[in-house]
């Protein structure tokens, strides 16, 4: 017991804690193959599971043959709706519109109809094609105008859902104003005005791993789910009453997921999979192929945005009206957040007082559409950027010194009446961005000759410099973090710490999604920071502690990481308390001091070491469960807007730098760089990471992703890679990433969610870029070559 | 059917192959390696990047049939593939297993003193390793794949620029990374096989 009685100052801090460049724990299994991932899931004696989907956007179901599926040899099961198990077969995740499987009529392409299991995939794929699905077809609504024509059909009659009241039309799912000052009046002190309409398609998480799992029927009736989610409990409360099962006895586990971006927000094969395991009593596999996976999962939402902006003279914005409406396609899913979002930050990191907003959400026959990162702040960027440049250019000002002059500050208030709180270093962004010294020019001029990879066109050899201009333009966005509107947007986090072999360990358990965004780092960091130890183990994720809340909205980091320092917090105090029992009468330290868990041991505030942690803790062991809350938010008044909705902001912005071949219409991204203020990195090197992912996803909304919804049929014409490009490694171009660190006082190390605001300004500033550089209009994006061309 | 082929060095037997089947779905559910990854299954992704007799190959586009008598290496198998090559027992990719080694090949460790939640103590390739140190892993749902194909890369072309580098994975999708930290891997692996080779 030498420690406790000779007190000896502390050398060395924790290693591995809070904002180093720690490495991630699962990186080996994850280079060695080993990480099981959903798809990866194998039972002995399971069988594979395969969804029929409709053909057709919007019908009735005449009728559903499945006898000659069923008689095929391997064939265990096929379910259609007359054989849920009980009285709730709808889900979602605000509003339950969603069928399980169809109950006599399709209102999308791609919507699940029937079920089969079998003891191969593709005798399960062979088996689904052999049911008759009789459809009887119905007239298609797809945008605005046939939405809400008086003769429409209506996607879901008869709702009662919490906003139905309130919309002026059942195909509406939610519609949120915002009014603040007077527009009208504010207009007539303007010396510019300047409009636009605005186009935004239709874009698709594309994380590479498929929607997939395993379920495992269960000898007590219930069932074991091993899937990849961004939210396990919000799974669980969606799942249990379809199955007839209460919640303890559908046991969740987290697989490995391979991305999401907003994609797993809503179910996808999980009631499924559980459904065909129940009634066979059989482990059931589903994986989706990639065809599949675009009709899995809601998009995000493409968005019409009407927009007008005036200014006077001198260079300050005088108002903003704007309207966006967005299709939320066939069901709900996140559809009024998301409405919530635009309409919120419709307005983007400017400080204007008279503000006249509308956003509205669709119900139509297309793909349904919900989460994806960036949340309807994304569509709004697109537009109100464009914006910005519009008016610089009617002043006759530098777009980024235009923007300066009217970047909020903390205590700006949003038009939602909220004030900004927190540093909003949008000016300094900017600047940032523009300080950066530019690529060098028409470098295939030089004597070394023409390198076709850095060219438009690359490897296909189609100029060496003929016909290529060059633009530069700039891009700034603000992302709130978290839930918002009043949502009761908690985290929990179970930590334990005890001695492991002579050695203090902390286990922590947590149900928070690990996506690839690196949480799990995160949370070991916490726990040698708050507790002093360098073993931290993380335990799966699952249903057998209480709920992380989505990994969504640059969330986890903050409500989630929070709650883990919490819990840590509280196993500090008993830690401590059990040294003072123990040996509190060796040094009048313990009951004056400030201490602290640094290296393994107690010390005092000035770094005098009391004891070792094994010894505090030799026999015991300390848990503690413990939920943890953010500020609360306010709803938005439905009439107003007005409302304290947010809990927190992210602020990103972008320079692009674009060669343009101006005769064949195709755009090379030369540089992205970004500057965004994420209050305190954590963990740097993964911070940077998001930063650069999410900067390439808007990259790839700017010049080559889009589903393709055919308007007459609602049909999707793009479902696969080979039709529906995403970045490649040769589109994306260097991401010189600059980082801020201005603490936000009222999140847990001052930090910021960081995973979505590259997302915003991405998009918009290879836009400005591209017109820069050809000098035409682009209202839409994602640009195709025809856009550049003419033609 | 059945179909007799080495993977990783070790002679293995699928039977009850269904002539549809490719080298993904038989490597993934016949034959317990799951590694290389089903991002597409149509050949645009690059996540189930193998090589075969040391062609780097999407396995979903390989019928299993056609691999019949030829030699795979999966990311499985990536790290002894890397420690072989060094040892100069094959350089082409092609050469398969020494009867020592295959005798000795373990898909587990062989200090056993790997942690199992992590995988720490595990033996890796430098290609792994960089990928690690890097950042370049994210979901790691590509990292297979693009493992397999930079590995390939840089024993053709050791010191690449970063344009080789772009051209060579520009099969491979990541949706995480923005591909930043992957140039950063690919160059660390080179940068410290030149240090090494320099040291030699």
């Amino acid at each position: 017991m030498a420690t406790t009685g000779t007190p000896t100052n502390l050398t060395q801090k924790t290693r591995g804690g809070i904002g180093e460049s720690t490495l991630r724990p699962d990186g080996t299994l994850k280079v060695t193959g080993e990480f099981a991932y959903s798809s990866d899931m194998w039972h002995e004696d399971m069988l594979w599971g395969q969804i029929l989907r409709s053909t057709v956007a919007h019908a009735e179901i005449v009728s559903i043959d499945t006898s000659e599926a069923l008689a095929q040899a391997g064939v265990y099961a096929v379910l259609t709706y007359e054989d849920l198990p009980t009285e709730v077969k709808n889900y979602g995740l605000e509003i339950q519109d969603t069928p399980v499987l169809a109950n006599g009529v399709v209102r999308h392409h791609g919507e699940p109809v029937a079920l089969v299991a079998a003891d191969h995939p593709e005798t399960a794929r062979r088996a689904a094609a052999k049911i008759r699905v009789e459809y009887r077809e119905l007239p298609v609504v797809t945008d605005e105008a046939s939405a809400t024509a008086p003769d429409a059909p209506l996607l879901h009659p008869g709702r009662d859902d919490h906003h139905a009241g309130h919309v002026p039309h059942p195909n509406i799912v939610h519609r949120q104003p915002i009014v603040r000052g007077n527009a009208d009046e504010a207009a007539g002190r303007a010396d510019v005005i300047v409009s636009g309409e605005y186009v935004f398609g239709m874009q698709d998480q594309a994380f590479l791993g498929p929607e997939s799992g395993l379920a495992v029927p269960a000898e007590d009736g219930g069932v074991d789910l091993y899937v990849a989610t961004q939210w396990l409990h919000s799974d669980l409360r969606q799942i249990a009453p379809v199955l007839g099962l209460p919640e303890d006895k559908v046991r969740m586990t987290l697989s490995g997921v391979g991305g999401a971006f907003g994609g797993r927000e809503d179910l996808s094969m999980q009631i499924h999979a559980c459904l065909l395991a129940l009634r066979t009593g059989k482990p059931v596999k589903i994986v989706y192929n990639r065809f599949e996976s675009f009709f899995g999962h809601v998009h995000r939402h493409p968005a019409k945005l009407w927009y007008e902006h005036g200014a006077t003279s001198d260079g300050k914005i005088t108002h903003m009206k704007c309207r966006i409406v967005l299709d939320g396609g066939a069901y709900a899913s996140a559809s009024p957040a998301v409405v919530g979002n635009a309409s919120s930050l419709s307005v983007g990191p400017y400080v204007i007082d008279d503000v006249d907003i509308e956003a509205i959400a669709l119900y139509t026959n297309n793909p349904p559409c919900g989460a994806m990162r960036g949340f309807g702040a994304v569509q709004a960027c697109f537009a109100y950027e464009a914006q910005m440049d519009k008016l610089a250019k009617a002043l006759d000002m530098d777009p980024v010194e235009f923007r300066q002059l009217n970047a909020m500050e903390q205590g700006t208030l949003l038009p939602t009446g909220q004030a900004v709180d927190s540093p909003a270093p949008v000016a300094e962004l900017l600047r940032r961005v523009k300080a950066r010294p530019l690529p060098p020019e028409r470098q295939w001029e030089t004597t070394e000759g023409a390198d076709v990879r850095a060219l438009p066109g690359g490897l296909s050899n189609t100029t060496h410099g003929e016909g290529v201009v060059r633009g530069v333009g700039y891009a700034v966005g603000i992302k709130n973090v978290g839930f918002s509107e009043g949502f009761d947007d908690y985290s929990t986090a179970k930590v334990r710490m005890e001695v492991i072999a002579g050695e203090p360990v902390a286990t922590v358990h947590t149900a928070m999604a690990e996506v690839g965004q690196g949480g799990v780092t995160v949370h070991a960091q916490i726990a040698r920071t708050e507790l002093g130890v360098s073993q931290v183990t993380i335990s799966p994720a699952d249903t057998q502690v209480g709920s992380a809340g989505s990994t969504s909205a640059s969330r986890q980091t903050y409500v989630t990481g929070g709650a883990v320092r919490n819990s840590c917090e509280l196993v500090r105090e008993k830690v401590l308390e059990i040294g003072r029992r123990r040996f509190g009468s060796y040094h009048p330290a313990w009951a004056t001091a400030e201490l602290l868990l640094e290296s393994g041991k107690v010390v005092t505030d000035g770094g005098e070491v009391l004891a070792d942690l094994v010894d505090v803790l030799e026999g015991e062991a300390v848990e503690i469960e413990a939920e943890w809350r953010h500020r609360p938010t306010q709803a938005f008044d439905l009439r107003t807007g007005q409302g304290n909705g947010h809990v927190q902001y992210s602020f990103a912005a972008h320079r692009a730098v674009v060669e343009v071949d101006t005769e064949l219409g195709l755009v090379k991204v030369i540089e992205l760089s970004c500057a965004q203020d994420v209050g305190k990195a954590l963990n740097p090197l993964s911070v940077i990471g998001q930063i650069q992912g999410g900067t390439t996803q808007g990259l790839g909304m700017a010049v080559m992703e889009e589903i393709i919804v055919d308007p007459k049929t609602a049909k999707v014409r793009n479902p696969s890679f080979t039709d529906y490009l995403i970045p490649t490694i040769l589109d994306t171009p260097t991401i010189p990433v600059d980082v801020l660190e201005l603490a936000d006082d009222h999140a847990p190390y001052g930090l910021r969610g960081v995973g979505e605001a590259p997302t915003l300004s991405s998009t918009p500033a290879v836009l400005a870029a591209i017109r820069n550089a050809t000098g035409l209009e682009l209202n839409r994006t994602p640009v195709r070559p025809e856009h550049l061309t003419g033609t | 059917m059945r179909v007799n082929f080495t993977v990783n060095g070790r002679r293995q037997e699928a039977d009850d192959v269904w002539e549809g089947e490719s080298l993904l779905y038989v490597l993934r559910e016949r034959l317990g390696l799951p590694g290389s990854k089903n991002a597409c299954e149509q050949g645009e992704c690059g996540s189930c990047t193998v090589r075969l007799d040391g062609v780097p190959v999407c396995s979903c586009l390989v019928a299993a049939g056609q691999v019949e008598g030829r030699e795979v290496v999966t990311v499985e198998g990536l790290a002894d593939f890397a420690r072989q090559r060094e040892q100069g027992s094959c350089a082409s990719g092609a050469c398969g297993t020494s009867l020592q080694d295959a005798q000795s090949w373990s898909a587990a460790p062989r200090d056993g003193v790997t942690d199992s939640q992590t995988g720490e103590g595990t033996e890796l390739s430098p290609i792994q390793q960089a990928f690690i140190d890097a950042g370049a892993v994210q979901c790691g749902f590509c990292t297979p794949g693009l493992l397999v194909a930079a590995d390939e890369m840089l024993e053709r072309t050791p010191s690449p620029s970063d344009e080789d580098i772009r051209e060579a994975l520009s099969g491979n999708l990541c949706r995480c990374t923005g591909y930043e930290k992957i140039l950063d891997a690919v160059r660390l692996a080179a940068a410290r096989q030149e240090r090494k080779e320099e040291a030699v």
